[in-house]
């Protein structure tokens, strides 16, 4: 594996999660439907978890487990404390997706609608 | 107009993001032996888990994982306040059409054997990739099977709760049993076993049982209760 190579995964891993972050909040900041916000959201979350992983990623290394046959492995492998936040922020992030749901059903129910600028108490 | 203004703010946010991150200065000082080799090492010498991120989650940052699984009870018990309704009359539910034989047969066959992949993935948690929280998901999506496959399936809450309580109860009298060996909070007290076996990593594998057990239970409740839903 040569230095370009090497340049071009850490470009694509970091380029891709900052995209993903912006079409997160491209979709919260812009659009009208309550569940596409929710959509963006987790789209967020997707990105964030994925620049996190990325940040722990070392060349050629392998997952933080010492199964059979990998007891002496330890300087080749992946840094296991971004994993360990991530698994955590998976779960936060679950539990907001959860929150925000059930109140766009009860939204629903009272308001007969989806779109935010239809909506009128949320105008001030 | 508006959608103009969001893009260039993106666009400045983005830059900056893309230059901190992409700069070769972050990269080179990334690796440079940060807590991950005190990790490494301790989970071999100490706890004699194979699994770093779960000797991290469930011991090294065990009171961590406590805050965690209260997040969970309390998106749970939000969802349950926000879409309360005084009765639930099961079978007339308004969103799910009636499943085919196909699906509802497949359901009954496959059932069994995800609840079974769920309570491995949570046993073998200090060993493979996996734990409590995978193992407790993999088993909520057999009751989401069964939930879309028959309409007149149900789970009583009152089981759920005082299952999904226990659990949570128990997390934390095992925490205090540390205290009482005369360590702190979550301190390791049993033997610790040997690397790779099945009875290793003194206390992380009970723990991890009920973290799944408190999983399964608190995402089979949501799932239940935002199907029957009602307007």
């Amino acid at each position: 594996m040569n230095l370009e190579n090497i340049e071009l995964i850490r470009i694509g891993v970091y380029g891709t999660s900052i995209l993903l972050i912006l079409i997160g909040l491209y979709a919260v900041l812009t659009k009208k439907s309550l569940i596409k916000i929710v959509i963006g959201l987790s789209i967020i979350d997707g990105g964030i978890h994925l620049l996190l992983i990325g940040i722990g990623y070392i060349k050629d290394g392998t997952a933080p487990i010492f199964s059979p046959g990998m007891e002496g492995a330890a300087d080749r492998m992946v840094d296991p404390v971004p994993q360990a936040l991530v698994l955590t922020a998976i779960v936060i992030g679950f539990g907001v997706t959860a929150v925000a749901l059930s109140l766009i059903i009860r939204l629903y129910r009272h308001h007969n609608t989806l779109k935010i600028d239809e909506i009128k108490n949320l105008k001030w | 107009m508006k959608k103009t203004i969001v893009i260039i703010l993106l666009a400045a946010f983005g830059y900056f993001m893309a230059t901190t991150f992409l700069d070769p200065e972050f990269e080179k000082h990334r690796n440079q032996n940060g807590v991950k080799n005190g990790y490494l090492e301790k989970t071999v010498s100490e706890l004699k888990s194979a699994n770093t991120v779960t000797s991290i989650i469930v011991s090294f940052r065990g009171f961590d994982t406590l805050g965690e699984v209260t997040v969970l009870f309390l998106a749970a018990s939000a969802l349950g306040s926000v879409l309360f309704k005084k009765r639930h009359h099961v079978g007339e539910r308004s969103i799910l059409l009636p499943a085919s034989s196909i699906v509802s047969t497949g359901a009954k066959l496959l059932f069994p054997a995800i609840i079974l992949l769920g309570v491995y993935v949570f046993i073998h948690g200090h060993l493979t990739p996996g734990g409590g929280f995978q193992g407790g998901t993999i088993i909520a999506t057999g009751f989401l099977l069964m939930l879309i496959a028959y309409r007149n399936f149900s789970i009583s809450h009152n089981v759920l709760s005082v299952i999904e309580s226990l659990a949570g109860i128990l997390f934390v009298v095992i925490g205090l049993l540390g205290f009482m060996n005369g360590g702190t909070f979550l301190q390791n007290f049993m033997p610790t076993g040997s690397l790779n076996n099945l009875f290793s990593g003194g206390i992380i594998p009970i723990i991890y049982i009920l973290v799944g057990f408190k999983v399964a239970t608190e995402l089979t409740g949501l799932i239940y209760t935002i199907l029957h839903e009602k307007g």
